[in-house]
């Protein structure tokens, strides 16, 4: 369960398709930032990810290594100079049983300190299919700079209505 | 008629919400994550195929299937 300290900084529920979200302006008030979110893309394959940005920083800052499991298949993979970073299956798309979404956290520890960023995210897609897929991601920006804005960008073209993003920040207790 | 692609903008500091239509260059960058992402994909399956190709090829060659080499392995 939440503590006291884990508090809803903004939310959104898209009422129609986008394809993309950005959470601006971000406080820098805590101490971490989580971002919560159920999504489904209109792409055509299994599943997608999501594409990360801070501070809309599109140069080669990102690195990412993924691993990945179907039930019957596993994976890893890793991309060392990206412009994104990944939540590696955070949206199920058209392929995947109808109305189902998936779910992943991002977690962003220490945002404001000087120093690079480091991240990590879980995701998981919702389907009534063998094809399930779960994966977790290990991330860094190399920026110094506080974290003021996240930019989640669906790589199977958009959003369905309905994706719901929820971002929250947690303070360190004395 | 051509779907016209939006980003929403949450801000934090207001809670307000805006729709924005995406630049031009917004939609080429999209386009080419998206091409890249396919390429990968396309790229992940074929290794997969060539390592399950191979795994098969020496399970041929001893003789064995595959229920038989697991029960080797342990």
């Amino acid at each position: 369960m939440p503590s006291p300290t884990y508090t809803l900084i903004a939310s959104n529920t898209l009422s129609s398709s986008a394809a993309s979200v950005t959470f601006s302006s971000i406080p820098n008030t805590f101490t971490d930032l989580v971002l919560k979110g159920s999504s489904r893309s209109a792409g055509g394959n299994q599943a997608f990810a999501i594409l990360l940005r801070f501070n809309s920083d599109s140069a080669t800052n990102y690195s990412d290594t993924t691993i990945e499991g179907s039930g019957s298949a596993a994976s890893s993979y890793r991309e060392s100079n990206s412009v994104y970073g990944y939540i590696t299956n955070g949206n199920v798309g058209s392929s995947a049983t109808a109305n189902t979404f998936s779910n992943w956290e991002l977690y962003l520890p220490n945002y404001t300190v000087n120093s690079n960023k480091p991240f990590a995210d879980f995701s998981v897609t919702e389907t009534n299919a063998t094809a399930a897929k779960m994966s977790a991601d290990a991330g860094l920006w190399r920026n110094t700079a506080t974290i003021s804005s996240i930019v989640l960008t669906d790589n199977g073209g958009n959003f369905v209505s309905g994706s719901s993003f929820f971002l929250y920040g947690i303070r360190a207790t004395a | 008629m051509t779907e016209t692609l939006t980003k929403v903008v949450v801000d934090c500091s207001t809670g307000t919400q805006e729709v924005v239509p995406l630049t031009a260059a917004e939609i080429a960058e999209l386009e080419a994550a998206a091409d890249k992402a396919e390429a990968d994909r396309k790229a992940a399956e074929e290794e997969a195929a060539a390592k399950e190709a191979a795994r098969k090829a020496i399970l041929d060659k001893l003789g064995l299937t595959a229920e038989e080499a697991a029960v080797l392995l342990g």
